[in-house]
């Protein structure tokens, strides 16, 4: 556990010192809040359900934070600390590697965990954010999307070997999933079209629990999300255990 | 010599069909330092990795510390340190806090103040790895290498890409670390890096070790052939050389005339001859061979820079 809590301390100093991990982590779910929360305000409408645009719009920039983290982070992490050797030089200790990827995994939900929180409280405090279902029951379908998106980072960190195809490969992912999934733009106003090809994307699902959830539904209506969501999980961590290569 | 430390036995790997190390035997005694030499791509460090346990050998035996399974003994690890070819850290982590860290992972450590300053990074302590030049990083890997007190140093290359005045620095560093009572393992390109700290030197080639020796004995097994190398102002026949008895050839290169020979009288008589017959001669120098002699006439290639 000492080792655990001093990796952990380090690798999140090393998070909050690198811009652009958190400037997309945390910043840009801000700045959209802030953006359509401006042009939209939080006024209730039945398009909405009889909740205003921030009531959706923040469950949905949760899942933002989610893809950055998971698609974008934790393998470009991952994927330069096997490209610099630092993976190899831990194998070269008493320690077990696997706690640095158990390190990056606990530290991306923190970071995750701590952006929804800021939303939530700027939301409450801007826009008089309205929270119809339970604290618990969202921090649950926050934690189920974190592990099925981060299975997929692991997923993309086992596949690719360089930290330039992974960036590439997480940006190609990241800009559709966040444009087309519901997350930036609710899927209320996304054409049919669109709306078909997404549900290929794994964040819309996410998008869909997490404004569910949030909105105070039941569990039960949510079965093909969760299964889709475990799906990938364990699809990805199959694979992953499979091929996962430590330098 | 001491008690040994590693014992290899008929080592092989091979990477998809390619063998990387041929049936490889060698010892390392304690306290000593042990250098492997050859060109990038002969084996060394594939071989340094297996020891060290990184690396699943295909067959033979290697006997670490004591311990006959290095890949699967995690004991080991507390009782080695490893210095890694090209690895490297994270931008943006400080010296104080890879240091931490590292210190976090081993039951039983030495104070890394003490470490830091023995390896004169004192003053680096809050300084991103980032901002450190090639040989600050490379003295905080053999820092990081050190924080466990291990019996067995393992340095993979450790001075490449170093400017001549840190790698001197680095060379008197692993002297100290010796004289503490350390044994070294090392692998390394440089020829005069091998021949001035190694105490012993395999010289590896396509996976195979061609000689094993002291520095000094290796040199000897070449012969005791000297060369004096010379410029004259003014004409001198060549066949006058030949007549001094140790004299075994002379050769002319573009201005410089290059006498080979052997013998404890060699360099005198031919000195002798140029004064007795008044002859200015200029930029004389006498050379000697050395490691990289020896390592072109055991393998026919020369170490490329």
């Amino acid at each position: 556990m000492k080792k655990f809590f001093k990796i952990f301390a380090i690798e999140m100093k090393l998070f909050f010192r690198d811009f652009t991990s958190t400037f997309f982590t945390l910043g840009m779910p801000i700045m959209l809040l802030l953006l359509f929360g401006s042009i939209y305000g939080n006024k209730p409408t039945p398009v909405f359900g009889g909740l205003g645009s921030v009531d959706v719009s923040v469950p949905a920039d949760f899942a933002i934070i989610i893809v950055v983290a998971g698609i974008m982070n934790l393998p470009i992490t991952i994927v330069s600390y096997r490209e610099k050797k630092i993976l190899k030089r831990f194998r070269g200790t008493p320690m077990n590697p696997s706690i640095i990827l158990f390190v990056q995994f606990i530290l991306n939900i923190f970071v995750g965990f701590l952006g929804a929180a800021i939303l939530i409280l700027l939301g409450k405090w801007i826009y008089g954010l309205r929270f119809p279902g339970s604290i618990f029951q969202t921090a649950l379908a926050f934690l189920l999307s974190c592990a099925s998106i981060f299975s997929l980072g692991f997923f993309l960190a086992s596949i690719l070997k360089t930290v330039r195809s992974v960036s590439a490969v997480s940006f190609i992912l990241y800009f559709p999933m966040i444009f087309l999934s519901g997350a930036t733009l609710p899927s209320e106003f996304l054409p049919k079209g669109v709306l078909k090809f997404s549900q290929f994307l794994p964040l819309t699902h996410v998008v869909d629990l997490l404004r569910g959830i949030w909105a105070g539904k039941r569990w039960g209506l949510f079965n093909k999300e969760i299964i889709i969501l475990v799906g990938i999980m364990i699809f990805s961590v199959l694979i992953s255990i499979k091929i996962f290569r430590w330098e | 010599m001491g008690k040994k430390v590693v014992e290899v036995k008929n080592l092989v790997k091979t990477y998809n069909g390619v063998t990387a190390v041929d049936n490889l035997s060698f010892e390392i005694y304690e306290n000593e330092i042990f250098g492997m030499v050859g060109l990038n791509g002969a084996g060394k460090t594939t071989t340094i990795e297996c020891v060290e346990g990184l690396r699943n050998k295909d067959s033979g035996e290697i006997k670490i510390l004591g311990l006959n399974n290095p890949e699967t003994d995690g004991d080991l690890k507390t009782k080695i340190g490893i210095q890694l070819q090209e690895s490297s850290l994270p931008e943006r982590i400080k010296v104080r806090e890879a240091m931490e860290m590292f210190s976090s992972l081993y039951p039983r450590t030495i104070d890394w103040k003490d470490l830091l300053a023995k390896l004169n990074l004192t003053e680096k302590v809050n300084s991103y790895f980032r901002e450190l030049s090639g040989g600050q990083k490379q003295r905080l890997f053999i820092a990081l290498a050190l924080i466990n007190d291990p019996e067995l140093l393992f340095l993979d290359e450790l001075s490449t890409g170093l400017d001549p005045q840190a790698r001197h620095t680095m060379w008197d560093l692993i002297r100290d670390i010796r004289n503490e009572g350390k044994t070294i393992f090392m692998t390394t390109h440089y020829m005069d890096e091998a021949e001035r700290l190694c105490d012993r030197v395999a010289i590896i080639d396509r996976g195979k070790i061609v000689a094993l020796d002291t520095p000094q004995n290796l040199v000897q097994s070449l012969g005791k052939e000297m060369r004096v190398i010379f410029s004259l102002e003014n004409d001198f026949p060549l066949e006058n050389f030949k007549k001094i008895e140790e004299v075994t050839e002379v050769e002319k290169i573009g201005d410089r005339i290059v006498v080979h020979g052997e013998g404890e009288e060699f360099v005198y008589r031919v000195i002798s001859l140029l004064m007795s017959n008044k002859m200015k001669f200029r930029e004389i120098k006498i050379e000697q061979p050395n490691l990289e002699d020896v390592f072109l006439a055991l393998t026919g290639e020369k170490i490329r820079e």
